[in-house]
């Protein structure tokens, strides 16, 4: 029996201590907000919050998740109304958006740390982000912009 | 091309819109183009028929818009919709999108060939203008008064005289009972006029996906869940055209949540849209699933295929490339030139297979029931969805409901319908709705992928330097052979992107194509046969320029010369494809293709820099899908030869744009797509069996690696609409190979550039 936090919710688990987290979000809580990109961290669609750090929750297990707490896009604000969120949808950044979520997921954790980030700091939080559409012009300024409003 | 008609008056409208609702149905559209939401899905099986809807109004206003394109990523799912309201003057608040199911009624729904809005401007205008016109006199009968004295304004019609005003919802039951205006007597709003659409729109709108999408609550094919749902993933065989010779699931069953196994019979070739054939495995979720999978003991029958070896056939396709083939355009004669002692010029081009790689894999939920398929995916294609599920399964298409989800990215591949007969069959098997989930290394193993080309070009050079013949040979795995397993050749379709419509004015032209087998599944990739096309004429014609020691802005408007329409009719270009348009409407004229590459020249300040030393400016051009764009890299190579992109330029005369904002969001991620296959894209086959398995073998470009800024400009223009998807894709491989030239000295002949010695 594995204890955790989704989106502030406490849950238990009871299933293959060995699945992803990923597996238990979009099957079992039926949060498809995280996407199933690759199954080997190389992607980042699956990208979550695990006390507040970005997380691949593709090859996280259910198991190294006892006493933690997750967010997934889901939870990230109420309404949407997220300063990322809200940069995302002022600068139009999504085409087919199927990475968005774990985009903005990744570029939350990023302006945790880091909340005056420099292109530098964008490219090395982000890099593990695909975006197949070719978004990252977009990403970039939406996180400045979100960067902004936060100072 | 449609007509409207108004069916509000018929009595079977109950179920589904208010019964006093205003309907306007266009020829183009369906008998039953239903959204698919729960709620409208639910009403609609409980009508007597199942009416065209494209436009419709209910009493309280809200208008309801049926859009029967898929949405992967291009905007089309907003901006056909806001043609109809811009047209219709509707606040487009008041207006909600509904997704068309597939059905052929609809007339073409694969959405592909970045034809959407040639397609289906007009239709959607007509609908647009039809409401609003019926709507004004539904009003000027109520106020007797002209209709002429009337206008319409945001969702209301307002007499200008008086000041009187009637919202939509009010007029409605007035309007319902009018005639329908015909077509060539309706008047369309003036460009001036346009709210929503349009380079100068004072309301643009965003995608109406877009809320959804930044909240994780837009709902994908891979988010689709049926009540009693099972997960399956699939074991299918390493070698096109395997068969399982013995199969050994006893340790597969032993997996928590693993309920059963399935064998899927190969498809009979040619191989089509068909399931690929393997094992299945059936699972109570989709990790279960793949861990059964792992645990499957499989004996292949791989067939001929096995012998396929990408290097081997690497070295035919450019060997055959040097030899005579199929002419498919000649000008003049280009043997007399070659012979006449003039300095001649030739060189080799390759470009690899490439693997579409959707950020969200091929997936599919089927639900079984009584002889009859309701389908859940993201599919490019649902009337495809329809046939393939139907001949799987020996079924009618009209037995097969396919609903549209949002795709993760298409590019083609999500045209290609396989996977979704897939979930159909194990669904007909377990007496249960079913989600076949792809792998990513089951995307990158399985696609249909981008043909592998070898190409040759030899030019005879005058004076100037500019070319007096020029001939182009391409050798290529045709798309063809997808449904004709015997063929060799190319097509019309292949042909017509870059093969048979050299726009240069040379005397003498000979276009040819060399014979190739397929050995592995081949399919349209965004911009299709251009790709391999434009990067090696773009490469070649910069390669003639650097050899003639002139400016490559320069020498490319020279190889142009002023400008015309080009006469391939007479060049022996008997069925030019024109990308399915009529030529009348849609030539390919020249002097637009000048003109973007002037302007690029002028947006990328062009020769201001001297190139040398690391840095590097690059240009190319090209016609596709109608419309024409230039595209100019600048990179940096270091002295390790790492390659930064710190600017793309793109122009782009697609004629009229509806959606400029999207437009741009597409020219921006066509750099971006173009530079990563050029950068890094290989897909290679040994012994049958594709290398490359997910993103660490098949790396596509990330944040660090795309450009790093692309400025898009859009031509203002009012010539007819031309496709906006995939045209910003052809010239980005070539522009980027000519920087890289300019700034180091390397020319890069074979893609992708991750494989060649740059330092």
């Amino acid at each position: 029996m594995i204890k955790l936090t989704i989106n502030g919710r406490p849950q238990t688990f009871d299933g293959d201590p060995a699945m992803p987290l990923l597996w238990y979000l979009r099957d079992d809580l039926g949060l498809t907000g995280t996407k199933f990109g690759c199954g080997a961290g190389l992607c980042g669609a699956c990208t979550v919050m695990r006390n507040g750090e970005a997380v691949r929750s593709c090859s996280i297990t259910m198991k190294d998740l006892a006493g933690k707490r997750v967010t997934t896009i889901e939870g990230l604000s109420p309404n949407g109304t997220h300063p990322l969120q809200k940069a995302w949808m002022q600068a139009n950044v999504p085409q087919c958006g199927y990475c968005q979520a774990g985009q903005i997921m990744q570029a939350a954790a990023l302006l945790r740390k880091k909340p005056k980030p420099t292109d530098q700091d964008i490219d090395s939080a982000m890099e593990g982000n695909i975006c197949r559409c070719g978004t990252y012009q977009r990403i970039r300024a939406a996180i400045k912009a979100a960067a902004k409003e936060v100072a | 091309m449609s007509s409207v008609t108004n069916i509000s008056r018929r009595g079977f409208l109950d179920g589904i819109f208010s019964a006093g609702a205003f309907v306007l149905a266009a020829q183009v559209l369906p008998k039953n183009a239903w959204g698919q939401t729960e709620e409208y899905a639910g009403k609609a099986a409980g009508a007597l028929f199942h009416p065209s809807i494209y436009l419709g109004i209910e009493p309280d206003g809200t208008v309801y818009i049926v859009t029967h394109r898929s949405e992967m990523g291009t905007g089309i799912r907003t901006t056909l919709p806001l043609v109809a309201a811009d047209e219709l003057e509707a606040d487009w608040k008041r207006v909600r999108v509904e997704q068309g199911i597939g059905d052929k009624n609809y007339g073409d729904q694969n959405t592909d060939g970045s034809k959407s809005i040639r397609g289906f401007f007009t239709a959607f205008r007509q609908a647009g203008a039809s409401a609003r016109v019926m709507l004004t006199s539904a009003a000027a009968t109520q106020w007797n008064v002209p209709a002429s004295e009337c206008k319409a304004q945001l969702h209301q019609i307002i007499h200008t005289a008086s000041g009187r005003r009637l919202g939509y919802g009010e007029l409605v039951a007035a309007a319902a009972k009018l005639p329908v205006p015909k077509p060539e007597t309706l008047q369309f709003k003036p460009k001036s006029g346009w709210r929503y659409i349009g380079d100068h729109a004072p309301n643009p709108q965003q995608i109406v996906d877009l809320a959804d999408i930044c909240t994780g609550k837009a709902i994908y094919g891979m988010d689709v869940k049926r009540d009693g749902m099972l997960y399956a993933s699939i074991e299918h065989p390493p070698v096109m055209g395997g068969k399982v010779r013995s199969l050994d699931d006893k340790a597969a069953l032993q997996v928590k949540g693993v309920r059963q196994t399935m064998t899927i019979d190969t498809f009979t070739p040619p191989y089509a849209f068909q399931p690929l054939g393997g094992v299945a495995v059936i699972a109570d979720n989709t990790w279960s699933a793949f861990q059964g999978r792992k645990q499957l003991k499989i004996e292949w029958d791989d067939g001929p295929n096995a012998a396929y070896d990408s290097d081997q056939y690497k070295q035919y396709l450019l060997d055959t490339a040097k030899k005579p083939g199929k002419v498919v355009r000649n000008l003049g004669d280009v043997d007399a030139a070659f012979a006449s002692g003039a300095k001649v010029i030739d060189a080799s081009y390759y470009v690899p297979l490439l693997a579409h790689a959707t950020m969200e894999p091929p997936v599919a939920v089927a639900e079984y029931r009584d002889g009859k398929v309701t389908a859940w995916a993201p599919t490019q294609n649902p009337q495809a969805v329809q046939d393939t599920v139907a001949k799987a399964m020996n079924l009618k298409p009209e037995d097969v409901t396919c609903h549209v989800s949002l795709l993760g990215g298409g590019f083609g591949r999500k045209s290609k319908p396989d996977y979704v007969a897939e979930a159909a069959l194990i669904s007909k098997k377990t007496g249960k709705p079913v989600k076949v989930v792809w792998s990513r290394e089951d995307d990158i193993r399985f696609d249909y992928y981008h043909a592998v080309s070898g190409m040759y070009h030899k030019a005879a050079i005058g004076s100037n330097g500019m070319p007096t013949a020029w001939l182009q040979r391409s050798v290529f795995p045709s798309i063809s052979a997808m449904n004709d397993a015997s063929s060799v050749y190319g097509f019309d379709v292949e042909y017509g992107m870059g093969l048979n419509d050299l726009p240069y004015d040379i005397p003498n032209h000979r276009a040819e194509n060399g014979a190739a087998q397929t050995h592995i599944r081949i399919g349209w990739f965004r911009s299709v046969a251009n790709i391999y096309h434009v990067f090696s004429a773009q490469s070649f014609a910069d390669e003639l320029a650097h050899a003639a020691g002139r400016d490559p802005l320069e020498y490319q408007l020279a190889l142009l010369g002023s400008g015309k329409v080009l006469d391939l009719k007479s060049q022996g270009v008997t069925n030019y494809w024109n990308y399915g348009e009529d030529y009348q409407r849609y030539p390919f004229d020249t002097k637009r293709l000048r003109r973007v590459l002037e302007i690029a020249g002028e947006k990328s300040g062009w020769g201001k820099r001297k190139p040398g030393n690391g840095w590097g400016i690059g240009i190319a051009a090209a016609r596709s899908f109608t419309s024409y764009v230039a595209s100019v890299v600048e990179v940096e190579v270091d002295s390790n030869g790492r390659i930064r992109i710190p600017h793309v330029y793109q122009v782009a005369d697609a004629g009229l744009v509806v959606n400029p904002e999207r437009a741009r969001a597409q020219f921006e991620g066509a750099a971006v797509m173009g530079a990563s296959l050029a950068l890094s894209g290989e897909i290679s086959v040994a012994d049958g069996r594709v290398r490359q398995s997910n993103f660490h073998d098949f790396p596509v470009a990330r944040i660090n690696q795309a450009p790093r800024q692309t400025d898009v400009h859009i031509v203002e223009s009012d010539e007819l609409p031309g496709g906006v998807g995939e045209p910003g894709v052809p010239p980005i491989a070539p522009a980027f190979a000519n920087a890289v030239f300019a700034a180091i000295g390397k020319r890069i002949r074979e893609l992708p550039f991750s494989k060649q010695k740059l330092v």
